[in-house]
């Protein structure tokens, strides 16, 4: 029976710097050096987050870095305590039942944390046997495991010094171990070369297909799009959009965005855009005006003729697809990768 | 508790620690046999030091051996993967209360100290040679002790271990490894420091000058010594102490 993922009105407050477990996001608030006397500062990672992820489903939290996805996922697996609100493992309470919840999953984390002192496949058997597993079981699984994610031939060396791309591989080989019902995943491909991240994918797939559930932290769109059955959008630890990519790209006005730059952006000239057919909402951004279309080039003729009655003229155009880079910035006025 | 999961840790620390057993070994005995030779040896065979400085200096070398190697075994690591390698994020998350993994330590870090002490006794007493005046009549004492001293090293490097940042471990042996070395009553017995009174005083508070005095005075007690009733009961209540500090600690840095 497939196992799901719930949490109602998480709240975090880092009052001091987050020691260990969500060290590789850069939180929004600042920790650096304070002048004397001030007081701790203090830092609102989730800010009433709630979810609910269907057993089975991949799911996927996207966000730019400091968002509150890793201080989420590390809520969910036991390795930070929530300031307020609740977060469930299936049936288990994750900080009331936290052995019960440890048992029902495995995680990823974004930065490889492996037992230098081992050998990747000691690293696998170790691993098992934490879990109670029996020794021929750990054995029999450790050899598949290293055969699925191409690891047999150095699956006798220490992993000190393996390239990351093997470390993350052997990282979810090790998280899949003792055949977790739910799979935390945060931010899997960072900076994986393109074969591996479709190694990842293919295998992720392949859980998945078993029924089992997976939790995906990312902020990378192809990825998010690739995987996920249902994404959550956060930004400043608040979910702000929720659902499948497809019901996700659609909500965006109109899909397609053209960033427009003028040598002036006169009101008359905003007018003049919304009448145009084909554009939704028109936005000023900065020193451009953002225009949200359901199409994309074949607008341009009309925008020129547009910008030449209002004595303007049209300086820089980026027209993007429909895309959830798009839906971040319609949601929230930043790109994911700011 | 689950057993099983509580014997795999175990196993692992095992494991890694026989893994690294000749560069350990080198790590903690090297430098106590060369104290034993040059102040046992040297200074006493050319006449600058009495023979019978040798019984004093032989129970005083076992402990600060065992000493060593438990605050080593568990704080180093400790640090490194608090901090740089987040190695233990693994062991943190079997399915075990995170206590038991710190518990796991201070039993990993006192049997290595244990079997340090015996490691060390062996080749210091061949270096010493004769007339050490040694005795193994309160042996039963001297494993009491031994545990107690095994047990306050281990705990002692968990809360070390866990207070002590990557960047600050040269000042942690120059501020607190060093002057409890050199202030343990390892060279010398605690009677010896009667013209310091102030001195004499304030090192109590080391908890390696009862381990030194402890193995004195069951080892050799013919030399001057604290009483061991005294001894047990200090070193039992220092134990207690750093176990729980050490737990509270270890709690404190593995969840944010």
């Amino acid at each position: 029976m497939a196992v799901g993922i719930r949490t109602r009105d998480l709240r975090k407050v880092y009052t001091s710097p987050p020691p260990l477990a969500v060290r590789g996001a850069a939180l929004s608030g600042g920790f650096g050096k304070k002048p004397k006397g001030a007081k701790a500062p203090n830092v609102v990672a989730l800010d009433g987050l709630s979810l609910e992820v269907a057993g089975g489903e991949i799911f996927g939290l996207l966000g730019p870095n400091g968002a509150g996805k890793s201080t989420t996922v590390g809520i969910l697996t036991t390795r930070v305590r929530p300031s307020s609100g609740e977060a469930y493992i299936g049936e288990f309470d994750v900080w009331r039942q936290q052995v019960q919840a440890k048992r029902l999953i495995g995680v990823v984390q974004q930065r490889p944390n492996l037992d230098f002192s081992l050998t990747a496949r000691e690293i696998l058997l170790f691993h098992g046997a934490y879990f109670g597993m029996a020794s021929q079981e750990r054995h029999k699984r450790a050899n598949e495991l290293l055969e699925r994610f191409q690891l047999t031939p150095r699956a006798d060396d220490l992993t000190r010094g393996f390239s990351g791309g093997m470390m993350q591989r052997l990282s979810l080989a090790r998280a899949m171990m003792h055949d977790p019902q739910v799979l935390f995943l945060d931010e899997p491909s960072t900076g994986l070369d393109p074969q591996t991240r479709l190694l990842l994918w293919t295998i992720i797939r392949e859980y998945n297909a078993r029924g089992k559930t997976i939790l995906i932290t990312t902020h990378n769109m192809e990825e998010a799009d690739a995987l996920c059955n249902r994404l959550a959008i956060v930004d400043h630890g608040k979910v702000i959009a929720l659902g499948t990519p497809a019901e996700l790209k659609a909500s965006i006005p109109g899909g397609y965005l053209l960033q427009l730059r003028f040598s002036s952006a006169p009101p008359e000239l905003m007018e003049s855009l919304r009448r145009i057919s084909g554009i939704t909402e028109v936005r000023p951004n900065g020193e451009g005006i953002d225009v949200y279309a359901d199409r994309g080039g074949s607008l341009i003729s009309a925008i020129v003729a547009a910008a030449a009655e209002s004595s303007v003229e049209l300086r820089d155009v980026h027209i993007s697809e429909p895309s959830l880079e798009n839906l971040f910035l319609h949601h929230t006025g930043r790109s994911l990768r700011q | 508790m689950n057993r099983k999961t509580f014997f795999a840790l175990f196993s692992r620390d095992v494991h890694v620690a026989r893994r690294n057993l000749v560069a350990t070994l080198l790590q903690t005995m090297l430098q106590p046999l060369m104290f034993v030779f040059v102040f046992g040896q040297v200074l006493t065979r050319t006449g600058m030091m009495s023979a019978s400085y040798k019984g004093i200096l032989l129970p005083g070398i076992i402990a600060i051996s065992m000493t060593m190697t438990g605050v080593q075994a568990v704080a180093m690591p400790l640090i490194a993967e608090f901090q740089f390698t987040r190695e233990i994020e693994d062991r943190l998350l079997a399915p075990i209360r995170i206590e038991w993994l710190a518990i796991e330590k201070i039993l990993s870090g006192t049997l290595q100290a244990l079997v340090s002490g015996a490691v060390v006794a062996l080749p210091a007493r061949w270096l010493l040679g004769s007339g050490l005046g040694i005795s193994t009549e309160h042996l039963g004492l001297v494993l009491l002790i031994a545990v107690l001293v095994a047990l306050f090293s281990s705990a002692g490097g968990l809360t070390l271990g866990c207070s002590v940042g990557q960047t600050q471990i040269g000042l942690m042996f120059s501020i607190i490894l060093a002057p409890m070395m050199m202030f343990g009553c390892v060279y010398y017995p605690w009677a010896a420091l009667a013209s310091f009174p102030v001195l004499q005083k304030a090192v109590l508070i080391n908890p390696l000058v009862y381990a030194s005095e402890g193995l004195r005075g069951t080892l050799a007690p013919q030399y001057p010594h604290m009483s061991t009733g005294v001894i047990i009961a200090v070193l039992s209540l220092m134990d207690a102490a750093l176990v729980l500090a050490g737990l509270q600690r270890f709690e404190k840095k593995s969840v944010s």
